[in-house]
């Protein structure tokens, strides 16, 4: 077996291993729904208030919900032992992760990527600023899974892991969100969403090529 | 390898560092307050009185080196922390451990004075504008380097988990300024622009400066007294879990 | 040939042991023992590459296994503790995707015949979940009889495993050494493999 049919084969793992849970994977699809809503019921259902603000809700509410899935990427492999395992296979640390974090991004960024033009209706944004709205989370939830695979890493089998990771990894999605967000704002305000797009994919080619090496180191010194 | 007739390799064990440092820190704290002294007396007598925003922008001299600090001190602890990795030198992560604090204060230090600018200045306690936003952000780095150290409970991954964060931190560093930056132009709101500071006299340059090379001192001195608490607190707990092996 | 020199390790700030130096070769099966906490575990997972050690080397037909980790990783079959047991997937797939990971290709009559030698044929078809303990360490061992690579190290093996998985795994231990393969274990009782491979060390300060 080479190495990308045994990539092909930890792929088909973790994505069965999601499917066969399937709970996990609409809670957090149900939380992006409920978090969103919160907004506005807390500022006030004015039209033009939260058309201003929503690519900014859509998108925290969106980040939030992908930080929730994070313990799901190694913290279950971690406690029955089969990580461990993961560590020894014929294949750099660095593919095992980005395998794993690609089979985390299709089964929840990809579905909150979905859902969210959905849910920008509700919030009255015109079709262009969806299409943009959607097409910059496209491009921001991999980044997510990616930045979050380091965190998720560092904070395996810690005790209170789940706040230690939203403190560790909220301020590394600032510019995610930023350039996101930022996006849809410019198209909203009749701006070319252009620059706020090509900076996400820019973050996201760094992220490609960085984060894996990185959550791999975060796994041996969690393992040692 | 030898330095001026100094092996310096003998000084890279915690034992033997431990003596060094002690005798060390006093020199560089009576630095700092020298420095210091010189500093604020130029701070607050000497530079003249903008006639713009009174004497209230005098703080500026503590803001900025304050913030120059908080940057300088996360690059020397991610350059410990990647020692440490490369290495694997204990007393590389001890030092990160060590400055840390240190860099927050500054960091928090920064925020405030910022804040106590503000208020005269635009009426408001917090602008949100592209450096206070960032050292805001550095700020959460460094907390979350100090909580992931404490959460985790064996020192030695303790040590090589805050080390991957460090770095990965100042990596990162570089892109959430640019981006708290294009944020700022972008929501044309806040073209409040805390960098455009009063024209800078001369003497006031000065005053910053010393100020600066005060903190700085201080931030040394500061850090080579808590590296020996943290020796210490290390070697008490080996010694503690040797003896009770022993029963 | 498996080298060790002068290893040493500490875990906590305690010293668990120092100074170990051992050499194994082909057909001999090595019991590291060592009252609980001496740091068994913590060796086995210095020589499976996982954990570092505080001074010293390991290697592999000569090179140190920090360098040679490619290499290394494809003549080594490691079991930890844990049994490695995803509980969501049937026995049949747990044992297919483990086997396939470590890069081997089983056909299905292969797993078929490795998981009724471990007495699990009857359950192919469930859930791991529903496995019992000394079932599930019977699923993480039945990889010892798809995997020919050389080297086992293998922590605890015995554990919740009864009379007759015990023989059967002792039998399987015998035809690798006799084979020319290499065995470390840890365990609490003595394994009956034949004298001429047994070798022990005793570690512990």
């Amino acid at each position: 077996m080479n190495t990308l049919q045994i990539m092909r084969c930890l792929l088909w793992r973790e994505i069965q291993l999601v499917l066969r849970r399937r709970s996990d994977l609409v809670s957090v699809l149900f939380f992006f729904v409920i978090a969103v809503s919160l907004f506005p019921l807390g500022v006030g259902a004015e039209p033009a208030l939260l058309r201003a603000i929503a690519p900014g809700v859509l998108w925290v509410a969106a980040l939030l919900s992908a930080m929730m899935s994070l313990g799901r990427l190694f913290a279950a492999d971690h406690a029955d032992g089969t990580l461990e395992q993961l560590l020894l296979i014929p294949v750099p640390l660095g593919l095992v992760v980005s395998v794993k974090v690609l089979a985390h991004w299709l089964v929840s960024g990809l579905p909150l990527a979905l859902l969210a033009p959905i849910l920008g209706l509700q919030f009255d944004l015109n079709a262009g600023e969806l299409w943009v709205l959607t097409f910059s989370l496209l491009l921001g939830t991999p980044l997510l899974s990616l930045i979050g695979a380091i965190g998720a890493a560092l904070t395996l089998g810690v005790r209170g892991a789940g706040v230690l990771l939203a403190v560790l990894v909220l301020p590394l999605y600032i510019p995610v969100l930023i350039f996101g967000a930022g996006a849809v704002v410019a198209s909203a305000t009749g701006m070319s969403p252009q620059a706020g797009l090509s900076l996400l994919g820019a973050l996201l080619a760094l992220g490609l090529v960085f984060a894996p090496f990185a959550a791999a180191a975060a796994l041996r010194v969690s393992l040692e | 390898m030898s330095l001026f007739g100094i092996n310096w390799f003998r000084y890279s064990s915690p034992q033997t560092f431990y003596p060094l440092a002690g005798k060390l820190a006093p020199i560089f704290l009576t630095m700092a307050v020298m420095l210091g002294l010189v500093g604020f007396y130029i701070a607050l007598f000497i530079a003249p009185t903008d006639f713009q925003q009174g004497e209230a922008y005098r703080i500026i001299f503590v803001h900025v080196p304050a913030a120059w600090m908080s940057m300088f001190i996360y690059l020397v602890m991610a350059g410990w922390a990647a020692v440490g990795l490369a290495l694997n030198a204990r007393l590389s992560f001890m030092m990160a451990q060590a400055l840390a604090p240190t860099g927050a204060m500054f960091t928090f230090l920064a925020l405030v004075t910022g804040a106590l600018w503000g208020k005269p200045m635009w009426g408001a306690w917090w602008v949100w504008d592209a450096r206070l936003t960032s050292e805001l952000i550095l700020l959460f780095l460094y907390v979350g380097f100090m909580a992931l150290q404490s959460a985790i409970e064996d020192t030695r991954r303790a040590d090589r988990a805050g080390a991957v964060f460090a770095l990965v931190g100042a990596i990162n560093v570089p892109i959430i300024y640019f981006s708290v930056k294009w944020w700022n132009t972008l929501h044309q709101g806040a073209s409040i622009n805390m960098t455009k500071a009063p024209s800078m006299a001369a003497i006031m340059l000065w005053g910053m400066l010393l100020l600066a090379l005060s903190f700085w001192a201080y931030s040394i001195g500061v850090a080579l007294l808590r590296v020996r608490c943290v020796i210490a607190e290390r070697e008490r707990e080996s010694a503690w879990l040797g003896a009770a092996a022993e029963d | 040939m498996l080298e060790v020199d002068v290893l040493a390790c500490q875990r906590g700030g305690r010293r668990l042991f120092e100074n170990l130096s051992f050499t194994l070769h082909p057909g001999e099966l090595l019991h590291i023992q060592g009252v609980n906490g001496s740091g068994k575990t913590s060796l086995l997972r210095i020589l499976a590459g996982l954990s570092m050690q505080d001074a010293g080397e390991v290697r592999w037909e000569k090179h140190d296994i920090k360098a040679s980790r490619d290499q290394y990783v494809t003549q080594l079959l490691y079991l930890g503790h844990h049994p490695a047991v995803k509980d969501d997937l049937s026995v049949y797939e747990n044992l297919l995707i483990s086997s396939r990971l470590a890069g081997l290709n089983p056909s299905e009559q292969e797993i078929r015949s490795a998981l009724e030698a471990t007495g699990l044929s009857s359950r192919i078809r469930l859930p791991a979940r529903v496995l019992s303990q000394g079932q599930r360490r019977r699923l993480a061992l039945s990889r010892l009889w798809l995997d020919s690579r050389c080297l086992w190290v293998l922590d605890e093996p015995f554990t919740a495993l009864d009379v007759h998985a015990t023989q059967l795994l002792e039998q399987r231990l015998e035809s690798h050494l006799a084979e020319g393969g290499m065995v470390v274990l840890t365990t609490h009782q003595k394994p009956a493999v034949s004298e001429q491979y047994l070798r022990i060390v005793n570690i512990g300060l």
